[in-house]
């Protein structure tokens, strides 16, 4: 399956966060590097949407939606925002 | 859905009447869900097509084994209702305000979240010179063909086919590779704004082209869809 990046979770994110996340700073808590949730790399259709970083493909975030009720885990972030 | 136009063969613009539609910005794009009899739901992101202060329009191109996209292009009808999320994003979006010179470059339907930029781009009178940087396979596959052909002060449009070249075609063939961007893209020391909208590949490639070419590469935005549909 050919990834997305992180424009494709505009919608799940405001609906998370409500606020719009695309343009956030992100920093990697694998790598250290430096970006924003719109560079990341974004596989969806899944049974949720995960996002890696574009630096070193390590897993992100994690988003499944489970009765209606969406689960989030964002270990792999070392930050969102400024 | 208010109303429909062909656009290509295989692609189609829809018309949406969204109740408490808050406006838009160029360059955002809906999530829209389709909910089968049986429950089975499937959501896909397009960008939207249609200049801030337009009503909300998407543009949509069939995907031959999509789940969303062939009921857009080929069965939906004006008054049917579907559910939609949005506008969303706000990082692939461009305003007079955000300057230039603006590059834009698109890879197949790519270009529709570029044309709303140019239709803004127009409508507010803003005089930030632009260029079009569209690739598409054949010229019949060529989305919004007439209106990018209207002239426009400050606007240049570069069409470049990868699949064939028609009798009397005398524009460019071939993909978006180093030396087309080299020749047709703003120099880096004018500090242009990009956006690059297309195949997942694609936008790898060009982003990487201009990032070679001594663009910022904070200044090169990208927005990729993959070949598992949307937008």
């Amino acid at each position: 399956m050919e990834p997305l990046d992180g424009n494709a979770l505009a919608g799940l994110l405001r609906d998370v966060f409500g606020a719009e996340t695309t343009g956030a700073a992100t920093v990697c808590g694998h790598c250290g590097a430096r970006s924003v949730v719109a560079e990341s790399v974004v596989y969806v259709g899944g049974p949720g949407a995960v996002a890696r970083c574009r630096s070193c493909r390590g897993l992100l975030a994690v988003f499944v939606e489970v009765r209606g009720v969406t689960c989030v885990d964002l270990r792999g972030l070392e930050r969102l925002g400024d | 859905m208010t109303a429909v136009a062909d656009e290509t063969p295989r692609a189609r613009t829809l018309a949406l009447e969204v109740p408490d539609w808050p406006g838009h910005r160029a360059g955002q794009h809906v999530d829209i869900r389709l909910t089968a009899e049986d429950g089975y739901r499937a959501e896909r992101a397009y960008s939207l097509a249609s200049a801030p202060g337009e009503p909300p329009a998407i543009t949509v191109e069939r995907l031959e084994d999509g789940e969303v996209s062939p009921y857009l292009v080929d069965v939906v009808r004006e008054g049917d209702v579907f559910e939609v999320r949005g506008p969303v994003g706000g990082y692939f979006v461009w305003g007079p305000e955000s300057g230039g010179p603006l590059l834009l470059v698109a890879g197949g339907s790519g270009v529709v979240p570029l044309r709303s930029m140019l239709r803004h781009r127009r409508l507010s009178g803003s005089d930030v010179p632009a260029r079009l940087v569209y690739s598409s396979r054949t010229l019949e596959d060529v989305i919004y063909r007439d209106e990018l052909a209207v002239s426009e002060p400050g606007l240049e449009v570069v069409v470049t086919l990868t699949r064939d070249r028609p009798a009397g075609w005398t524009g460019r063939t071939g993909r978006v590779g180093a030396e087309l961007l080299a020749e047709v893209a703003w120099p880096a020391a004018d500090a242009p704004l990009a956006f690059v909208c297309g195949p997942t590949s694609f936008v790898e490639a060009v982003a990487a082209g201009l990032v070679e070419l001594g663009y910022d590469p904070a200044r090169v935005k990208t927005e990729r869809f993959g070949a598992t549909g949307g937008r």
